[in-house]
């Protein structure tokens, strides 16, 4: 029998070791999966490479496991936010790698690594600093820089209801990058707000397969970062 | 020099508003579009009636509506810029990898950005000074301008210093190489044309000399 479902969120991070690279859903604070983050931190992995579009805000979150100095590496589109101070001081003092990546490009190396495409050629950057040092060629008249797929041991997502397949459905604009990063991982672990029964979901309106997704935890009401920033809390 | 409006005396140039009014003027009915953070967000204030326009938001959302109504915000509904938005009846919800399929597949018509500077040959740099102590950050702008069939710019003429914006050729780190098709100031509506920077509108109470002793290269006049 196939079944998903874990109790807790520090269950399904448990075995999280130092050195990983995780794939951390959310665009901003949407679809941000606070209490896998939460539990990561109570864990201490250290030496992390994390993937997301942010480096978060505040004290909470992605900021926190940062600032708990578990990361050593981002590689992101947009490291500076409103309310985004953690990432910035360490980076001025050298203290975590950047890497900075196009957002098209970050979610299409995503998709590539997913797909089982090692690597494409896109125009995006072709002529900027950031195709510095990378493969160029002409295609039907026009340059395309060459960029590389992104895999990464495990993907920390949410989604708005799963079953005990793994199958997955989302909220509005908190999809973003997160059915991209369950292909793309080794572990793919999801909090959904509500977890239901094989069958409860329509097949038509599935959006991210079972197949793509390990671990479920039920997270029936998510914290909300800009609340917890906006309370001034911290984590721990 | 002033470029506000004022009822009182005779309009010198367009204010923010107007020129967000006058690039809007050129989103034709039926355009897919993709609107850039700050004075480009205001047009879709301007588009004319009787023009039905769908805009696209990079981070999974076609059919972006107004602003929600007080009590109606949600936070799992933002914008590019993170603000909280709305969903028009018809829109549609997807994830990263397509979103940016349909930037860098050509199958946005327009996008309007804000500028840092704009090249003659249509170069533009809009993300980065270059300065070292700065925080590196791109978001989507440099797959947005590699992607989309048309590019308009809507931004001061100069700089707050007074250095001109429209250049010969840029001295911050680039977005893009010949991207740009159209750019609105508060002064001029200018093309980049094959022979570089081309006015063909001029703002009220301005005359040529004045956007040509502003603009850091060659200026055409291309007022038929």
């Amino acid at each position: 029998m196939i079944d998903k479902r874990f109790d807790s969120p520090a269950e399904v991070v448990a075995d999280i070791c130092d050195g990983a690279t995780i794939m951390i859903g959310g665009f901003g604070e949407a679809g941000s999966p606070i209490e896998l983050i939460h539990a990561l931190i109570d864990l201490g992995a250290k030496n992390l490479t994390v993937v997301n579009n942010n480096t978060g805000s505040g004290h909470v979150g992605l900021a926190a496991l940062i600032e708990n100095r578990q990361v050593s590496k981002m590689i992101c589109s947009f490291p500076r936010t409103a309310n985004s101070t953690v990432f910035p001081d360490l980076y001025q003092v050298g203290e975590i790698e950047l890497e900075l990546v196009p957002q098209g490009t970050l979610a299409e190396r995503i998709r590539a690594g997913g797909a089982g495409v090692p690597a494409f050629y896109t125009a995006t950057s072709v002529g900027t600093e950031l195709a510095e040092g990378k493969e160029i060629r002409n295609f039907e008249g026009r340059d395309y820089v060459l960029e590389y797929g992104l895999k990464s041991d495990f993907a920390l997502i949410k989604c708005e209801q799963a079953d005990r397949y793994g199958n997955l459905i989302y909220n509005k604009t908190a999809r973003n990058f997160s059915p991209i990063m369950a292909m793309a991982a080794e572990t793919t672990i999801a909090q959904a707000g509500a977890c239901v029964e094989a069958g409860e979901l329509d097949p038509e309106v599935i959006i991210t397969p079972g197949l793509f997704v390990n671990r479920i935890v039920t997270v029936a009401d998510p914290a909300r970062e800009s609340r917890l920033v906006a309370e001034g809390r911290r984590y721990p | 020099m002033s470029t506000q409006s004022n009822s009182l005396e005779k309009q010198v140039g367009w204010n923010r508003e107007e020129m967000a009014k006058r690039a809007a003027l050129d989103i034709h009915d039926g355009a897919y579009v993709n609107l850039g953070i700050g004075i480009p967000e205001k047009v879709v204030q301007y588009v004319p009636e009787g023009r039905e326009v769908i805009y696209h938001t990079e981070n999974g959302l076609l059919g972006m509506g107004e602003a929600p109504a007080p009590g109606e915000e949600d936070s799992e509904l933002i914008n590019a810029g993170k603000k909280m938005v709305t969903a028009i009846p018809g829109a549609a919800y997807f994830h990263h990898a397509d979103s940016f399929a349909m930037i860098r597949g050509g199958h946005i018509d327009i996008c309007v950005l804000g500028a840092m500077q704009v090249a003659e040959n249509g170069d533009l740099a809009n993300w980065s000074t270059g300065a070292k102590d700065a925080i590196p950050a791109v978001g989507g702008a440099m797959d947005l301008v590699a992607g989309v069939k048309t590019i308009y710019i809507i931004t001061q003429h100069c700089t707050k210093a007074g250095e001109p914006k429209l250049v010969e050729s840029c001295s911050y780190p680039l977005t893009g190489q010949k991207v740009v098709k159209r750019i609105y100031t508060d002064l001029a509506v200018i093309d980049i044309s094959t022979d570089g920077f081309k006015l063909i509108e001029l703002a009220p109470g301005i005359d040529f000399d004045t956007v040509r002793d502003q603009t850091g290269a060659r200026l055409i006049d291309g007022r038929t």
